[in-house]
This record gives C-alpha cells, structure tokens and sequence, in this order.
C-alpha cells in the first residue's frame, strides 16, 4: 500500500514534477487568489477536495467510461464535486468564499484537475489515483501558499490577517507596504522567482532547445 | 616602454585574485577595476575585426557627460523651488539654491551607484562572469527621474528589482528587454503611488510639510493641465529653462537639448529615434488638439514637449541602444510609435500623469518583433530582385 512506488506518486508531484513550477498548469488561479494567505489557503483545501475527489471516482468507473464521451463524463464529475465544494464554502467560510468569487467555479476548468484525469486515473487503480490527485493537490497547494504568505507580507504587512510587520515596528521608522505586491503581475514574479530557485538547484529541469 | 606606477602595482596585485589565488573569488570584481583602469590587452584571434577607439565604456562615458546638463539644472531647481515653496527670494542661479540640490539629489546619486552596481557585481562574482559597465548610465538616469523626496530605502528596492528581474535573467547587460532606468520607475510607480504622484512630492521637504507658504501648491505643470487649469500653466519660457516642479532632472528641456546635441554630435544617441518620437508626439498633440472636448486636450501641442518628461525620456530613454529597435527603419517606427502613446497615454488615461514611461516600456517590448518584420520585408524585397 505504501510502496516506494506509490509514494514516489505522493512525492513527485511536490518537487520535481510540480504541476504549478515544472508543468506550469494552474497559472491562472495561482495569480487571482494568492494576495492573502487565507483565500489561498481555502483554494488549496478545495483543489485539493476535488482533485482527489474526482480522480478516485474517474478511477473506479475507468473500464465503465466508453472513451468517446470521456471528457464529459470528467467534467461532470469534476463540476459535481465543485459544486458540493462551493456549497460548503457559503455555508462555513462565507467571507473567503465572497473573495474567491469566481475561482472557485473555475476549480472546473483547472488544468491541473484535468490533466490529472487524462493522464493518470483513466489509467489506473483507485488507490494509486488517490495518492496521484493528493500529491499533486499538495503540490499546487504549497506553491499558492509561500505565494500568498510573500504577497500579504509584503503588500499588506500581515500575515493570516495579523499586522506583523506594523506589531514588530516597522511603519515607525518608514516602512510602508509595496502595492505592486497586491497586483497580479507580482504573483506570476514571485511563481518565477520560485521556477528560477528549483531550476537552479536541479539542472535536469532545465529544457534544452 | 616602461610601465607606470599604476600599471606595475596592478600587475603586483594581480596573482591574488587568479585561480587558486587568496582572493580567487573576487576574480571578476578584480578585473572590472583593471579594465577601467586600463584598456585591456586581449586580442581576437579569428576573422576580421575593425578597430575603433569606441568602447563600451566610452560610450556610457559620453552619455553620462550628456546628462551633467541636466544633472545641475535639476539641483538648481531642486534648491529654487524648495526656497520658493518656503517663501524665500533665494535667485534660480545661487549658490544657496545650488548648495540646497546638491544635499538633495547627492544622496540618490550615491544611492543609486551602490546599490545597482553592488547588485551587478554580485551576480557578475556569483556567475563567474566579468563585470559589465551597463549600470554606468542607468545609475545617473535614476535619480534623474524620481521626485526629490523618495525615501533611498524605496530607490534601493526599486533599483535591486529592476536589475535583478529587468536585467540579469535576461544575460545582463546588453541582453535586457526593458529599460533599467524606467523598469525602476514603474517599480517605484505601482509599488509605492504616493510617494510617486500627487502636488506635495516634487518640491524638497514639502512632503514632510517643513514650513510651506500658505497658497503654495507643488503640482507640475502636467498635473496642473490634466486637472483643467490651464491658466495656472507655468509660462512656456520657464517650462523650457526649467523653473517648475518635476522629477529631478527632466525639469529643463535646455539642459536636455544640449545633452541631445552631445548625442546625437558624437553619434551615440539615434537622431532618427529622437526626430520620429518628437515628431509623433507633436502629431498625436495635433490630432487632440482638433477634437479637444476637455481643458487638457486643449494644451496646444507643442507645449507637451516642454511639459514632464517628454523631452528627456526621448532623448535618454528611447534612444537606449539595447532596448531599442536595431534596424534603421525600425528605429523610425519605433520613435514615432513612442511618441504617439506617450502623449496618448498622457492626455486620456487620467490615472497616469506621464504617459512616457508607460509608452517606452511598452515599444521596448515591440522592440524585437519590428525588427523581425523589418528584416523580413527586406528579405522579401531582395528574393524579388533576384528572381525577377
């Protein structure tokens, strides 16, 4: 059950084939939540529902799914779990889930999600895709949160809401908070500053033309 | 020939640093001294190669030469208008004006030396590679274009930014696909707005509030049109010499045509980039000027190249070898096209007072893509010729 094959599936997708930094999916919803560590927080916690949700299922119906409908089968499993997921939002998180707004919705269309689909659970057991959707999850999850908790520090000065940089004193001497960090352009920066580190510390993950 | 004292101790010194050496890795540190002290002795082996007396320290030599013009109206200034916002009768030409802008707009000079040049020099001894002298102009033009009172912490910042992320993952100097000096900028622009906008930042401890005269607002000429009092407007002869509030150095459009003749005189800086932007900006100042439907559209056109930083964007900014287009028809392309959004951007995007920065930024981006087409179209051109 916990094969070094199988935790090779849950480690992977953390380091050398993050979908965020190496497979460069998900982009979109990595720069529209990632201002404040909360929003990513939730975020991560939802991907992370739905993907391990969704390939588990597409797992267990794999030899059921004729393969010319098989996209649409995915995505009404996906769009079902989203939906579930968007529920629970309003009903426990409302403030966080008025900021997602939008993106949680768009959970559906993120690539990493379908990607995951295609290319693992259509093709293997339940459990292998279980750990496959939560590496992978956590992987997304991870670069979203050093993201946000880089961005709500240094664009807004706290950190989960608390004013740190404004407890330890900061503003007295003439501190003032950067407002580029709050625009998404920083976002997609700081996600290529976190590409430049890994790719340096790991050649193999550099593409040659 | 016997070599100098200087040459001699370099030469003592110098085992130090090789390989293997106590100081080995401040190898490229080392040589990017010996090479501004004296002109290297490597030579190329293979093909043919001009000589020329032109290098690219020269280069950056002379402009930054250009720029002493304006580097002192812009003290004067900083001095004149600081007196004036005081309710002091202190002359434009005085030494106290002088004196006061030299305290003032020192600091960001050094700041602005340090910081980036430290920043190359860590990646250039990080990469092992040698050190270039690309920050020789960027570091002059930096403080040239920021109001008198930014905080030198903010200037850093912006400055380690813009080297970092405009220029060194690019391949450094020479590879860089925006412009250092306005990537700070525009840094400093979305990063920290008010302290980059606004009447109270341009004027030397206004913005601390130290002693302002009742009635006395700081706002630029530019802000003054885009808010719709043209008759507060500054009169054209003290826009040109350079009398009014603005960012340090781009206040006097006389100080920055005499470092345009210096340019364009010894060849360094494209005629063609300067005369095609001008020419656009005084074309699109034409065009508003005919549906002018609010005050600021009214401004006539010619006023807006006296006005901000029009005037020295164009000359120091544009005509950057690197950013801009290499080929000669595409540098015409490429002028006028700045000049058309600078004054475009200006005039109808109220949320940002000078379009220039923006404009430029934005063809340094198209800068590579009019290029390729130019080529092509040559290409095209010549494969007619040979097949006809």
């Amino acid at each position: 059950m916990f094969s070094s094959k199988n935790m090779k599936l849950l480690t992977n997708p953390l380091g050398d084939s993050n979908p965020i930094t190496v497979q460069v999916l998900g982009i979109c919803s990595a720069l529209a939540v990632t201002a404040k560590l909360k929003p990513a927080f939730v975020m991560a916690i939802s991907v992370l529902v739905v993907m391990t949700l969704s390939n588990v299922i597409i797992s267990l119906l794999r030899k059921t799914i004729p393969n010319r409908i098989r996209i649409i089968v995915q995505l009404v499993v996906i769009a079902t779990l989203v939906i579930l997921v968007d529920e629970v939002l309003r009903a426990f998180v409302y403030d966080v889930s008025k900021q997602l707004s939008v993106f949680v919705g768009l959970i559906i269309t993120n690539c990493i999600i379908m990607g995951r689909l295609e290319a693992f659970a259509l093709a293997n057991k339940p459990w292998d895709s279980f750990l496959d959707g939560l590496g992978n999850a956590f992987g997304y999850g991870w670069i979203l949160i050093v993201v946000a908790f880089f961005r709500e520090l240094l664009g807004s000065g706290t950190v989960w809401g608390y004013p740190v940089l404004d407890k330890i004193g900061l503003y007295d001497i003439g501190y003032e908070n950067n407002g580029l960090m709050i625009l998404s352009p920083m976002a997609l920066i700081v996600v290529g500053i976190i590409i430049w580190i890994q790719r340096s510390r790991n050649k193999d993950l550099i593409e040659s033309n | 020939m016997k070599n100098g004292k200087l040459r001699q101790f370099v030469d003592k010194i110098k085992p130090t640093f090789d390989k293997g050496g106590k100081l080995g890795f401040l190898k490229s540190t080392f040589e990017g001294f010996e090479t501004f002290l004296f002109v290297p002795n490597t030579v190329s082996l293979k093909g043919s190669h001009i000589r020329d007396s032109i290098n690219l320290k020269r280069t950056m030599a002379l402009v930054v030469i250009a720029l002493l013009p304006a580097v002192l109206m812009g003290m004067l200034n900083t001095g004149y208008q600081h007196f004036l916002s005081q309710g002091q009768d202190v002359a434009f030409w005085s030494g106290q004006a002088l004196w006061y802008g030299f305290i003032r707009v020192f600091p960001l000079i050094v700041v602005s030396y340090i910081v980036g040049l430290g920043t190359e020099f860590a990646v250039a001894q990080v990469k092992g590679h040698e050190i270039n002298e690309g920050f020789l102009v960027s570091g002059m033009l930096i403080p040239l274009i920021v109001p008198v009172d930014i905080p030198l912490w903010m200037l850093a910042v912006a400055i380690v930014f813009a080297v970092m992320i405009g220029k060194e993952i690019f391949g450094g100097t020479g590879m860089n696909i925006f412009n250092v000096a306005l990537l700070t900028r525009a840094f400093l622009f979305f990063a920290y707005p008010i302290f980059m906008s606004g009447d109270k930042i341009w004027i030397g401890g206004m913005f601390k509030g130290e002693n302002v005269v009742d009635g006395f607002s700081g706002a630029t000429p530019l802000a003054e049109a885009a808010a719709g009092n043209l008759d507060s407007l500054p009169s054209s002869m003290d826009m040109f010499m350079g009398y009014i509030p603005g960012s340090v150095g781009e206040t006097s459009t006389l100080a920055i045509l005499i470092g345009a003749f210096i340019l364009i005189y010894t060849g360094i800086g494209s005629w063609k980039i300067m005369l095609s932007a001008t020419v656009g900006g005084l074309l699109m100042g034409l065009l508003l000027n005919v549906f002018a439907v609010n005050p600021f559209m009214e401004v006539p056109f010619w006023q807006h190249m006296i006005m901000g930083g029009f005037a020295f964007e164009v000359v120091f900014m544009a005509t950057d070898p690197v950013t801009a287009t290499q080929t000669e028809t595409g540098k015409w392309i490429y002028g006028f096209l700045i000049g058309i959004l600078a004054i475009l951007v200006r005039v109808i995007n109220p949320a940002y007072p000078e379009g220039m920065m923006l404009a430029i930024l934005f063809m340094n981006v198209f800068a590579p893509l009019i290029d390729y087409y130019v080529v092509q179209a040559n290409i095209r051109k010549r494969l007619k010729r040979v097949t006809a």
